[in-house]
């Protein structure tokens, strides 16, 4: 009784309702098989994503020690084969919020098991299909869709007017649908693709001692004799080739898209907006950068956050229809406030184009114009999308 | 001493129009660039630190602080001679602070740290340490001083603080990213901005400190925008009647009328308006522009901006001296 006394005042003196609502939370990491990425900056570390939310954990539960908020978090990464597995026993745990790092495929999978009681955030996932044809009501995406990355990209293309692009794809199939995306992105902003090639990865070696040689002298023969063009973009998504094109090129060019000015949701040297802050903060809890995943999912988690702060409940269906509504709105280091699109879930976000060393870019760019939102230029607009799930 | 005295005759005979001396922080430059606001000529510029951002002036005007944030303590300097006093220690990161009235202890934001640090200015010691939302910013005083308001920028509160007990006595919430918190004179109103949600809280203040969220005030600029509206620095007239607001990249600042908490106006000043402070008499308002490197006067009863100085390198606070 006397422990009691103190924490009853505390309660009182808050004039916001106090209801103490209990967030628990899992973030669910499906771990694949990669090859060593073409640049040592790019290797995975063993928290990837897990420091984000962790990050993430502590800033919601600051915020909640004054509103008698608590959360809980679990992370659990697991092989593709013991995904589902692994969703249903955080399922029955009773937990209904999971922040998925997942390919397109899994996501979807985990999606259609976990049912329609479970709100999923997708913080990884970037397949325009999935905020389209293959859109579920119980999974919000706060990762942005290729589409909106390529628009991001092609966008700044076309304030610099950068009329002409030579495209250079990869031969896996996600290359091409980043393909896909950077044509579809090219008719919307009146860029046209005056030149398509096709780097088909055959399988060699990628980091050797002698690398630089052989690409020093291929690349320049694969990109000779190509129509005149102001810029090169580049669609490798498995990272196969991309990283070695600026500098190789035939025609001295511009490179973005997989390399050079890449399209990114955050960058570890972003500093505008306050974001200086949110790398301290990272960087004292980690000991390393922020990546992409990490941003994503310590962001999947302050939407989390955010609604139980102002709704005061943490069940799963409250928040998923708060977040959805126009009352919700949420700071994330990008100048503006974010905001989810009701027609398919999609987080609106700006983006950032990174080239390695700085934010040399965000998109969208001045003069893109939109009735609602100019952040609706970016992926896909309500039209445009055929989800009917919302 | 003879030229002193000469200047003190001049300015006596030049009438009522007391100078004062305005001190900017120039958060790239490292520097503090000095103003008279009489001839609104630059007078001098020194070096500050790292990353001066938060500036004030104890009330008999001899003492300038600053929040040196890259050296995580605040520097201390002669408000004659610039001359470098001794430091104080300010926790880590030290963004915003507010000095109470009678000019000790100093309140000072530890953005890094989600801590307010309460640092006596006369035995440099700290007295406190508040624990507070994420990202700890705006620091506002109530003019009675029982209560230092926080504003957290994440968490998104305003964090009332007894200043007798150091205990957080009321939380308010309110919109996306909170930057500054005024009281009005007669301690009946606090208006919190916050940057990302676009809109100025007017909280009441009852007889007991208590606070209660009345109004949202927003901002509508034809041609630009709406999500560059973002408010920043705010100021109130002594007489409660004129509350204006720095818009930060939108390059405007607000006039609100503070009874009816309507725009009445928007006037155009330098790029990425961060800060304001008044002179003594409320004659002039000094606006910092981050990214055109300048200061903008502002005519408060015209409501007209007068004319634009260039000083260091990404203006970030001013401060203007009290009448000597």
């Amino acid at each position: 009784m006397k422990l009691l006394a103190p924490l009853v005042a505390a309660v009182l003196a808050l004039p916001v309702p106090a209801l103490c609502a209990d967030l628990r939370t899992a973030v669910l990491r499906v771990d694949y098989p990669v090859m060593a990425p073409i640049s040592r900056f790019d290797e995975i570390p063993p928290d990837m994503g897990f420091a984000g939310a962790q990050l993430a954990l502590e800033d919601n539960r600051t915020t909640g020690s004054f509103l008698g908020h608590s959360y809980e978090l679990e992370t659990v990464a697991v092989p593709p084969a013991e995904a589902e597995a692994a969703l249903d026993r955080i399922l029955g745990e009773g937990i209904e919020t999971v922040v998925v790092l997942a390919d397109d495929a899994d996501l979807l999978k985990l999606a259609d098991r976990a049912g329609p009681g479970v709100l999923i955030l997708n913080a990884s996932a970037r397949a325009t299909r999935l905020r389209s044809l293959d859109c579920r009501a119980n999974v919000l995406h706060v990762t942005p869709s290729t589409s909106m990355l390529a628009d991001a990209a092609v966008q700044f293309a076309a304030w610099k007017k950068w009329d002409r692009l030579f495209l250079i794809r990869g031969s896996h199939p996600a290359d091409r649908e980043l393909a896909d995306a950077y044509r579809r992105a090219a008719a919307r902003f009146g860029v046209r693709i005056v030149e398509e090639r096709e780097f088909e990865d055959t399988g060699g070696s990628r980091r050797t001692d002698t690398g630089h040689v052989l690409v020093q002298r291929q690349l320049p023969v694969f990109t000779e004799g190509a129509r005149s063009h102001d810029a090169v973009i580049a669609a490798d998504a498995s990272d196969v080739f991309a990283p070695y094109l600026p500098y190789h090129l035939w025609d001295p060019r511009p490179v973005i898209g997989s390399a050079g000015l890449r399209p990114v949701t955050f960058d570890a040297a972003h500093e505008a907006w306050g974001a200086t802050q949110f790398q301290r903060r990272f960087e004292e809890l980690t000991r390393r950068h922020v990546r992409e995943e990490d941003y994503d999912t310590w962001l999947a988690l302050r939407v989390l956050g955010e609604a139980v702060t102002r709704t005061g409940s943490a069940d799963a269906g409250e928040i998923r229809g708060y977040v959805l509504s126009d009352q919700f709105e949420l700071a994330a280091f990008k100048g503006q406030k974010v905001t989810f699109r009701p027609w398919n879930g999609q987080l609106r976000q700006p983006i950032l184009l990174f080239d390695g060393r700085i934010t040399a870019s965000v998109s969208p760019q001045e003069g893109f114009l939109h009735q609602n939102s100019p952040l609706d230029t970016l992926g896909l607009d309500a039209p445009e999308s055929q989800c009917d799930a919302f | 001493m003879r030229r002193l005295l000469l200047t003190a005759a001049l300015a006596a005979l030049a009438g009522p129009a007391l100078a004062n001396k305005v001190f900017v922080s120039n958060e790239r430059g490292n520097t503090v660039t000095v103003i008279d606001s009489d001839s609104w000529e630059v007078i001098a510029e020194f070096p500050a630190g790292n990353r001066p951002r938060g500036i004030t002036i104890s009330p008999d005007g001899r003492h300038v602080y600053v929040c040196a944030s890259d050296d995580n303590l605040v520097r201390v300097f002669d408000a004659e001679t610039y001359e470098e006093l001794p430091s104080l220690p300010s926790g880590p990161d030290p963004e915003l602070f507010v000095l109470h009235p009678d000019g000790n202890p100093l309140y000072i934001a530890n953005e890094d740290d989600n801590l307010v640090t309460v640092t006596d200015v006369e035995t440099r010691q700290v007295l406190a340490e508040v624990p507070v939302g994420v990202e700890p910013e705006g620091m506002g005083i109530s003019p009675d001083a029982r209560f230092v308001v926080n504003t957290s920028e994440t968490t998104n509160m305003a964090h009332f603080i007894d200043t007798s007990d150091y205990q957080i006595k009321h939380n308010v919430l309110v919109d996306q990213r909170p930057r500054y918190a005024q009281y009005s004179a007669d301690g009946t109103k606090l208006f919190v901005t916050a940057e990302i949600g676009g809109t100025v809280s007017v909280i009441a203040i009852d007889d007991d400190g208590k606070p209660d969220l009345v109004h949202k005030i927003s901002f509508e600029v034809p041609g630009v925008l709406p999500e560059w509206l973002q408010p920043v620095g705010a100021r109130i007239t002594s007489d409660g009647k004129w509350l204006f607001v720095a818009l930060g990249p939108a390059n405007r600042v607000a006039v609100v009328d503070a009874e009816s908490y309507e725009v009445k106006d928007y006037i155009m000043v330098g790029q990425r308006v961060w800060q304001m402070d008044f002179t003594p008499d409320e004659k002039f308002l000094i606006t910092t522009n981050g990214n055109s490197n300048d200061v903008t006067v502002i005519d408060v009863a015209a409501q007209k901006a007068l004319r634009s100085i260039q000083v260091g390198q990404q203006p970030w606070g001013v401060v203007v001296q009290p009448d000597m």
